[in-house]
């Protein structure tokens, strides 16, 4: 049996309803758009890099609460990160995201996120959340391409 | 001859009564997260009655034969079968005649076959193909493509804020460059009815041709193409309570006679040389390979289902469905109506105030309410009314008004939810 308050989590909810970081850089190193054609989710992130370190992160779009929420949540977790521990924290994630229902899920390190991780009782809203990660990682790649998760 | 003054005895007129018809359907009996399945997403497709699953097994246990080729009894009985659902088929559409009936995959193959085959025929550069700003996307892109082939353009009939074809519009689009008109009977995401018989009046006053996609119409009632004056009119059998993977092409007998063919091979041949092939006549001309026989003789029982309705019933039932929904929905206060054309089919979309149709997809499925959210292969539509997506119900005869309650319930917690 799944449960609604695992997914709408009060502090996803809440990212949703007054997302971080939802802004337009003056001056990205960095920028990657990501969309998921199921919902219609679009996202927009921009970095900008100092050094190797993540100084700034911000990211503008539209879509369902879960991708909203969870971009927001994203900016707030990597700012001040190195690229290589944004890189693992979306390793992390991202195995979070795609484990069976029901299995234990590692936490350390997460915080705020591990508030998505009722999202895999819901299979087809995981692309929802995997969506601004995604775009993270083409972002600090710097692919050409805009990401999809279709 | 004598003459009865007095009045009949009262006959009770053949009504329509929802709980029978919905024992008819076994999947409208079963529950989803320990819930009774309220289904309300017919116009993406509908439920099928006993009576179709069981003329389909029949088929497969008792008659399967390839049609039009073996000598043998079981293929005579298979393509009986097949050429009977053509029949019945006809007799839905009310055409003149049964060779008018191409068996296709659905609405999607009916129009793309149109599309190709009268495209590469009729469509010269600086040409038009006149659709409306309502098409499903499968109304659209096989006109994109074959324009993009041939170099002419395709237009667009604006529609207003309610969702209603500008009709003045059309009448101005509509010139000497038009060869095609292609338009939605009833909207998928909005459910506004179209006036086809005006459309097909004032088009055919210049001469251009008229392709219906009737996908969402044919769930409402029998479809009279010759009253409509189409001159292509298309469905979907999995829409209107039959199999997936089988639908009709109307076209009048002149007009698919003139068509070149769609797809080659076997059965749309009448004698094959390596040097010159010639065709058969139509329906067969465009009928290449093995049909889905299965499919239409499923689909011939769904017609027989839907004729045995009294459809002044059904659409007095359905009638009130939309208009009871449309008021209980209308008085949330959250809640926004998307489409509020005058003439309607039992369709409603609308979005809630401050969350996206996918949230509110998932909650309502949690109380065992199935709707579609999306932009229901209309994004034009969507960019249309500024809106990424919406959540539709629609309904079918065999929905009830328990259905819209428990609808609007679902649609409450979805506030609940998101009020934190």
């Amino acid at each position: 049996m799944t449960d609604l308050s695992d997914l709408y989590q009060q502090i996803i909810v809440e990212h949703n309803r007054a997302p971080r970081n939802f802004k337009k850089l003056a001056h990205p190193t960095r920028a990657a758009e990501g969309a998921n054609p199921l919902c219609g989710d679009q996202i927009k992130l921009e970095v900008e890099l100092a050094g190797d370190r993540i100084s700034d992160i911000g990211f503008q779009g539209s879509g369902c609460a879960i991708s909203q929420a969870s971009a927001s949540l994203l900016t707030g977790a990597v700012q001040g990160k190195s690229t290589a521990d944004a890189q693992e924290l979306f390793r992390q994630v991202h195995a979070m995201l795609t484990s069976a229902p029901g299995t234990p899920v590692d936490t350390a390190g997460l915080g705020k996120l591990a508030a998505l991780a009722g999202v895999r009782q819901f299979p087809v809203r995981v692309k929802c959340a995997s969506l601004p990660w995604h775009t993270l990682r083409a972002a600090l790649q710097s692919a050409a391409e805009p990401v999809t998760t279709e | 001859m004598t003459s009865v003054r007095h009045a009949p005895p009262a006959v009770p007129r053949p009504t329509f009564d929802v709980e029978q018809v919905r024992r008819d359907f076994p999947l409208l009996q079963t529950k989803v997260r320990g819930k009774p399945l309220v289904y309300l997403d017919n116009a993406a497709t509908s439920q099928k009655p006993r009576s179709v699953i069981a003329r389909t097994e029949q088929y497969y246990a008792t008659e399967n034969a390839n049609v039009h080729r073996g000598v043998y009894e079981l293929s005579e009985r298979a393509t009986a079968a097949y050429e009977d659902a053509r029949e019945k088929a006809r007799g839905f559409l009310n055409a003149a005649s049964a060779r008018e009936i191409v068996f296709v995959r659905g609405t999607t193959e009916a129009i793309n076959l149109v599309a190709s085959s009268f495209g590469r025929k009729e469509l010269q550069p600086g040409d038009e193909v006149l659709i409306s700003a309502m098409e499903h996307h499968s109304n659209i892109v096989p006109w994109q493509l074959v324009c993009a082939e041939r170099d002419a353009t395709l237009r667009v009939v604006p529609m207003n804020s309610r969702g209603e074809l500008e009709m003045d519009e059309f009448a101005k689009l509509l010139s000497a460059n038009t060869k095609l008109v292609a338009l939605a009977h009833v909207s998928n995401s909005l459910g506004t009815i179209n006036p086809v018989a005006d459309v097909v009046r004032l088009a055919h006053a210049k001469g251009v041709p008229v392709l219906v996609d009737g996908a969402q119409a044919a769930p409402h009632g029998p479809i009279d193409v010759r009253a409509l004056g189409v001159d292509f009119y298309t469905v979907s059998g999995h829409k209107m309570f039959g199999p997936t993977g089988i639908g009709l092409l109307y076209g009048t007998a002149e007009r698919l006679e003139a068509l070149p063919p769609y797809q080659g091979g076997g059965d749309m041949i009448k004698t094959v040389t390596f040097a010159k092939t010639t065709y058969a006549e139509p329906p067969a001309k465009f009928e290449a390979g093995t049909p889905n026989i299965a499919g239409a003789i499923g689909l011939g029982a769904a017609i027989d289902y839907l004729r045995g309705l009294d459809w002044e019933a059904v659409q007095t039932h359905e009638r009130d469905l939309l208009a009871y929904a449309t008021e209980r929905l209308g008085q949330l206060p959250e809640v926004e109506l998307v489409g509020t054309a005058a003439h309607k089919a039992s369709v409603v979309s609308f979005t809630v105030r401050g969350v996206h149709a996918h949230d509110v997809g998932t909650i309502v499925d949690q109380e065992g309410v199935a709707i579609r959210t999306g932009h229901h292969c209309t994004q034009p539509v969507m960019d249309f009314f500024g809106v990424p997506a919406t959540a539709r119900a629609s309904f079918a005869f065999y929905n009830t008004r328990a259905d819209v309650d428990a609808l609007v319930s679902a649609v409450q917690r979805v506030t609940r939810v998101f009020a934190g």
